[in-house]
């Protein structure tokens, strides 16, 4: 019965994932969604990946990070130069191998300010990772092979719509199913109570660290694939700003719920598009929302609950709990 | 099996700074024992209980679960050696459920990879199953089989406690210390109290070190009683005994 139930929601989630993809390449083969739009689109894919991962370290873990976009630089730059001086085969071939070469030189940096922060307890953390973020701007800004100032250009155009789907579709189901395994329950232990975490067994130390690298190494994959969509990479993107504007996707959606993350994502990457006239007064918008937010819905959109196309159907049966493993 | 020592403390002592918060403590816990520890506020007790469970690093002395020194390992190493404890202020993890709760402390019993898990390889399942299992086999010694899909911050007082005691339990420890178990609760609650505390020694062979200021529990339950005040034992030996001290008398009194 259990297990039935399993197949079909495994089935229906397959199904609609495929289904999206044959919709929206179909409707981009087709004309409907034009160039402007396909690219908005695929900004749509990146923030998901980006709110997804910080997700895991803010919303699971209950540690604040300020410094994602910093991860997500570090991936973007390292992303570019590997695929600008080498030839690594085709191009998916060479888009995957310089994005995961991306994202494991952000996860080192990872191990590296993660091991010392998160042996601290409380906000540490937050202030290590704002102070990192601004650094990484800093050493971008001024080294030769990043290209200083004006940036990094020429980078190979290979991010197509297809990569960016896959690749998030990817981020989500690992980062889901971590959280609902041994492991996951462990990082969401700590986020509850790290003393008692430690008091029933769990090394609260490594599942710390490795949360927030596991984030690291996702923000940097991120980047790579930013990277070889825009052709140009600028270090002021990667500063505070992004940072905070990642984060309010997290909060906005709801600190501990993975559906939360993609919808807010996909919101608020189309907002500022909607409002692009008043583009002025797109920050100014963000903190009403937030406030509004706090006020009204404190835990973010959707808490820590989780919204699946086999839980929507299995729901109007009969009243199932929403947490329940799907 | 009464002379197997489960834990041992051997002249254990604090220094935060200047101040010894204990000294010289000594303990041999046998198996199916029940010890309380007791003393007046500020007398050490909870210091004790962080520092055998590793939450403090001893200054002196030597602590050893079954012969094997455990003196200078974290406290979730510490629980793989076989001592689990619950808090004086409860300490559950309030947001998730009853199940989740004892789930996590079911963490050591399962060996499938961070990989097994995100790809959810047959290892996965396998110990999913059984460890849903067990945990609801534990709820149901502790007659709340029915609360399982609850949230922990949820349960009415009593049953947090019980469940806190449960989670300890799923460590499969040797040794269980509660910290305060019957604080605030009922008379009623304190009975309730009492014959789990009997039959989880009965039913798991787990030695029981106890801190309380419910003397009822603690002379109704305690084969034998550790009294401490200002970081010193102060006496040692049975209820009966303690009862009729003299120098216990004059620090809970005193003169």
């Amino acid at each position: 019965m259990k297990k039935d139930n399993r197949m079909k929601s495994y089935i229906i989630n397959t199904v609609g994932v495929v289904g999206l993809y044959i919709l929206m390449t179909s409707l981009m083969n087709g004309g409907i969604i034009n160039r402007y739009q396909q690219g908005i689109i695929m900004i749509i894919g990146i923030n998901i990946i980006l709110a997804v991962s910080l997700n895991l370290t803010t919303g699971f873990l209950g540690q604040l990070a300020l410094g994602h976009a910093g991860f997500m630089g570090i991936g973007a730059y390292s992303a570019a130069i590997v695929s600008m001086n080498m030839n690594l085969g085709s191009n998916t071939m060479q888009l995957l191998i310089s994005i995961i070469i991306g994202g494991l030189i952000a996860a080192i940096f990872g191990i590296l300010i993660g091991i010392p922060a998160l042996r601290l307890e409380g906000d540490y953390l937050a202030i290590i990772t704002l102070g990192f973020g601004e650094m990484i701007r800093v050493i971008v800004t001024n080294l030769k092979i990043t290209g200083g100032a004006k940036g990094l250009n020429g980078i190979p155009l290979l991010t197509n719509f297809s990569h960016v789907y896959w690749i998030t579709v990817i981020t989500v189901v690992v980062i889901y199913t971590l959280i609902r395994s041994r492991h996951g329950r462990s990082i969401i232990a700590i986020r509850e109570n790290e003393i008692a975490a430690s008091a029933v067994g769990v090394p609260t130390a490594y599942y710390k660290v490795f949360g927030f690298v596991l984030s690291a190494f996702f923000a940097g994959i991120a980047g790579g694939l930013y990277a070889h969509y825009m052709s140009i990479l600028s270090p002021a993107k990667f500063g505070f700003m992004y940072s905070i504007e990642i984060l309010v996707i997290v909060v906005l959606g709801g600190m501990g719920s993975i559906t939360g993350s993609i919808v807010a994502a996909i919101v608020l990457t189309l907002l500022p598009e909607a409002l692009r006239e008043f583009a002025a007064y797109r920050l100014l918008i963000y903190a009403v929302l937030l406030i509004v937010m706090m006020l009204f819905r404190p835990s973010g959109l959707f808490g820590t609950k989780e919204i699946s196309i086999g839980n929507i159907f299995s729901r109007s049966k009969k009243n199932v709990k929403s947490n329940e493993e799907v | 099996m009464k002379d197997l020592v489960f834990l041992e403390a051997k002249k254990v002592g604090i220094n935060f700074g200047g101040l010894k918060a204990v000294d010289n403590f000594n303990l041999n816990l046998f198996e199916k024992e029940i010890v309380g520890l007791i003393g007046p506020n500020g007398a050490g007790k909870t210091t004790t209980f962080n520092i055998l469970t590793g939450v403090y690093t001893p200054t002196s002395g030597a602590i050893r679960v079954e012969g094997e020194n455990i003196v200078g390992l974290k406290p979730h190493q510490i629980v793989d050696r076989g001592i689990a404890r619950t808090f004086q202020n409860i300490r559950l993890f309030s947001d998730l459920t009853v199940l989740d709760n004892v789930k996590i402390a079911f963490q050591k019993q399962m060996k499938y990879s961070i990989v097994e898990g995100i790809l959810r390889l047959p290892r996965y399942w396998k110990e999913e199953r059984e460890i849903d299992i067990k945990a609801r086999e534990l709820l149901k010694i502790f007659d709340m089989e029915n609360l399982a899909d609850v949230i922990a911050k949820n349960l009415p007082y009593g049953k947090q406690r019980k469940l806190e005691i449960a989670r300890a339990l799923a460590t499969d420890p040797k040794v269980l210390m509660l910290d305060e178990p019957a604080a605030g609760m009922n008379p009623q609650e304190t009975t309730e109290l009492m014959n789990t505390i009997y039959s989880i020694r009965d039913r798991f062979g787990t030695a029981i070190l106890l801190i309380e200021h419910d003397m009822n529990l603690v002379m109704g339950i305690c084969e034998r009683l550790i009294v401490l005040n200002y970081g010193v034992i102060l006496a040692t030996g049975t209820p009966d005994e303690i009862k009729n001290n003299d120098e216990v008398i004059k620090a809970y009194l005193g003169e």
